[in-house]
């Protein structure tokens, strides 16, 4: 494996990839995501999305917040050069909602809201309160982990350069400002 | 920040190596070895260590208490003592005022100043309690995956540290890199065909 200070900084551009490529998906195609997680019954961008053009000389970077962001302005960014670098999204399974910020360089989560209250309703369940939390946090994880894997093996393919990189050009064009 | 919290920061690692059995009594081994130091009466300017997920301020390891179902589950604490600059300033000019009245001359060396700085920061360190910032920290041993509720650098670094001299394992960070090499299956070919990507321009 190589050393992983470097490897962070020089893969950092696949987590970047990774977020709009799941944007991307959110828009084009939710069967494709219910085909990672079969309980997952939708993905939704969140409250908030930054982007970072690093094609100028200086670091341009566009935070788009707020429940009725207009998106249209990210895709527009995205239209100009700048990366997603930063995503909020909305998991949902049936009765329950997971809400979170995914960065892509370090694929660290944020924010992160878990279905039902953030404390036991009595002491005595604190262990099986936990227990369940542990499982939330870890459902939410193995999704991430597993949406990952898919864009990996899809961006080390040939299909990347040949199909799915078109089709994201294409989304980001269809935009009409 | 806390795993009850309404909202949380969660970074990821994978636990490198075993620890040779009994488990449960090695890490308590471990936790109890780098519990948490107090440090208010003393001098020191940090302190890192673990403490109890349920008492994180009388830190306790006794029986299973961190054991929860297949899981550990426990904290990082890291005790600081903030000297402010402001603050800091008006001790060192009070302390060189007196040197040099005690010594009549006009002005300290370089080497004296230095001297003084550090025996300042001393004194004000034994005069200010320490603020406590608690991480805490689930451990599933079986699938070696640990889950830590912080994503600040500091403490990201403390927490690998702590971890390694404590239980003798490293913890590799969960990301891009790192979730592709050790998490997503890939054959031989494909980890070089990832070694050799370079960005996609998704604008023209």
């Amino acid at each position: 494996m190589l050393d992983l200070a470097v490897a962070y900084n020089r893969y950092r551009f696949l987590g970047d990839e990774f977020i709009t490529w799941l944007w991307f998906l959110i828009e084009t195609d939710q069967n494709a995501i219910r085909s990672i997680d079969p309980d997952c019954t939708a993905l939704e961008i969140g409250n908030r999305i930054v982007l970072e053009n690093r094609k100028s000389k200086s670091l341009e970077r566009i935070s788009i917040k707020g429940d009725d962001a207009g998106l249209e302005e990210g895709r527009l960014a995205l239209k100009k050069g700048a990366l997603l670098t930063e995503l909020n999204l909305i998991f949902k399974t049936g009765e329950n909602q997971w809400q979170f910020s995914l960065k892509g360089e370090s694929l660290n989560l944020s924010n992160l809201k878990t279905p039902g209250p953030s404390n036991p309703p009595s002491p005595e369940e604190m262990e099986f309160f936990l227990l369940d939390k542990a499982e939330q946090f870890n459902k939410i994880i193995k999704f991430i982990e597993l949406t990952f894997k898919s864009f990996i093996h899809l961006r080390i393919s040939n299909n990347w350069s040949k199909k799915v990189v078109p089709n994201i050009k294409k989304w980001i064009s269809s935009i009409d400002v | 920040m806390g795993l009850l919290s309404s909202s949380v920061s969660i970074s990821r690692y994978r636990v490198e190596g075993k620890i040779k059995n009994p488990v449960t009594e090695a890490v308590a081994k471990g936790l109890k070895k780098n519990a948490i130091t107090d440090i208010d009466e003393d001098a020191s300017e940090k302190s890192v260590g673990w403490t109890s997920f349920d008492n994180p301020f009388s830190p306790t390891f006794e029986g299973s208490s961190f054991l929860l179902g297949n899981l550990f589950v426990f904290s990082l604490r890291i005790d600081r003592k903030s000297i402010s600059a402001k603050l800091l300033k008006k001790h060192m000019t009070i302390e060189t005022t007196k040197r040099l009245d005690k010594s009549k001359r006009r002005f300290l060396s370089k080497d004296e100043k230095k001297a003084l700085k550090e025996k300042v920061i001393m004194d004000l360190a034994m005069r200010i309690p320490s603020t406590p910032n608690v991480y805490d920290l689930i451990w599933d041993y079986e699938k070696s995956d640990v889950y830590f509720f912080s994503s600040l650098r500091s403490s990201n670094e403390d927490l690998e540290s702590l971890f390694k001299r404590s239980f003798d394992l490293a913890l590799i960070r969960i990301f891009p890199y790192t979730s592709a090499d050790l998490l997503s299956n890939l054959s031989d070919q494909e980890r070089d065909d990832l070694i050799g990507l370079s960005p996609t321009h998704f604008s023209d």
